[in-house]
């Protein structure tokens, strides 16, 4: 597993989840998305890093952590593992960027956007409140999340950063 | 995807070879000066390595990004650094270029550095229509200057639609001066991956 600062790193298509005191972070989300969530009563934190909106539309679709309807099942079960309880998992979420200003209307163009609607639209159906979001705009963003208090920090560049 | 052999993976080489090769000549024509390449790589990459030869996932690059349409679909990149995007814009700009380098660029210089990518683009792509006897169009260029694996998320998420890697065919180019280094990247779709090797009798 690799770590950076003590954090564990999320690469892209890939999730993970840690206790406190431990941390995660994903690096240079653009169009991908980065799910947080977070069982603040048994300090147990998940991050996961998606590229498409839904793995029902594709035809390989053997890792789960690449797809948002996917990732989060798997990202709840591995939580579950570590104590967490479904019912007080809360999510924060970043990224979905359009990392270029394409000018067609090309619908595969504009993944970002379509990332970020399906993160939302399943975690409404998994019952999951959204905190807070930082998604969509043109640039890129590292996260990082911390199992002692849920705190997700944004960090761009030229952009600045922000705490959510 | 996980039938390529070693042949195909030759053949893709070549193809890179013969692309950057036109593109470079169109870049020593520009800069007046000799421009090297070293060898091409065709590079399986796991999404989570997919910023490793840039120099890791949070690397400022810049990123020119051109879609291909036509009997080839994809994308074509072509990615460098700050340096070398400075010395880049100030051999060609001469004495409009700013004399350090800035945080930013302005927008006559980003203006002239898509303009670049897209001459190199279409050198690059002209040589492989011709070669292949297909019908290649680029699209305009589009330019971002982010994280590396923000800027490479874009191609990474149209071959996560079909696969579990990325197929980069990478070819590294550097002026004589070493002052200017960069990357093209041929970033076929998969049915025009297969129909590469088909054209050039490798179905």
């Amino acid at each position: 597993m690799l770590t950076r600062n003590n954090m564990i790193i999320v690469g892209m298509a890939d999730l993970n989840a840690t206790k406190t005191p431990g941390a995660l972070t994903t690096l240079g989300l653009g169009s991908c998305v980065g799910i947080a969530l977070y069982d603040p009563f048994n300090r147990v934190a998940g991050l996961a890093h998606i590229m498409l909106p839904d793995s029902t539309q594709i035809q390989n679709n053997s890792n789960a952590a690449k797809f948002a309807d996917t990732a989060a099942i798997k990202l709840i079960s591995d939580m579950q593992r570590l104590g967490a309880k479904k019912e007080h998992l809360k999510a924060k979420i970043a990224g979905g960027a359009q990392m270029f200003a394409f000018t067609s209307a090309n619908e595969s163009m504009r993944i970002g956007d379509r990332n970020v609607e399906a993160t939302i639209r399943l975690l409404k159906i998994l019952g999951i409140p959204i905190l807070a979001r930082d998604t969509g705009d043109n640039y890129g963003r590292t996260v990082e999340l911390y199992a002692d208090d849920g705190r997700f920090l944004i960090k761009t560049i030229g952009h600045g950063s922000r705490l959510l | 995807m996980a039938s390529l052999n070693s042949l195909h993976f030759d053949i893709l080489k070549e193809i890179g070879n013969i692309g950057a090769g036109n593109a470079l000549t169109a870049l020593a024509k520009l800069l007046g000066k000799k421009v090297d390449m070293k060898v091409p790589a065709v590079n399986l990459v796991e999404f989570k390595d997919i910023a490793d030869f840039l120099g890791g996932p949070e690397q400022r690059v810049i990123g020119i990004l051109i879609q291909i349409k036509g009997d080839l679909n994809g994308i074509m990149m072509f990615l460098l650094k700050d340096d070398s995007a400075f010395y880049l814009i100030k051999a060609i700009m001469m004495d409009l270029a700013p004399e350090e380098v800035s945080d930013g660029f302005s927008e006559l210089e980003l203006s002239a550095l898509k303009e670049i990518g897209n001459i190199l683009a279409s050198s690059y792509l002209g040589s492989l229509a011709e070669l292949m006897h297909l019908n290649i169009v680029p699209s305009v260029p589009f330019l971002a200057i982010d994280m590396a694996n923000a800027v490479l998320s874009v191609p990474a998420i149209e071959f996560g639609k079909v696969a579990d890697r990325a197929l980069f065919i990478e070819s590294v180019f550097i002026s004589e001066m070493n002052d200017i280094s960069g990357y093209f990247l041929l970033i076929p779709d998969l049915p025009s991956f297969e129909r590469i090797l088909s054209a050039l009798g490798v179905g």
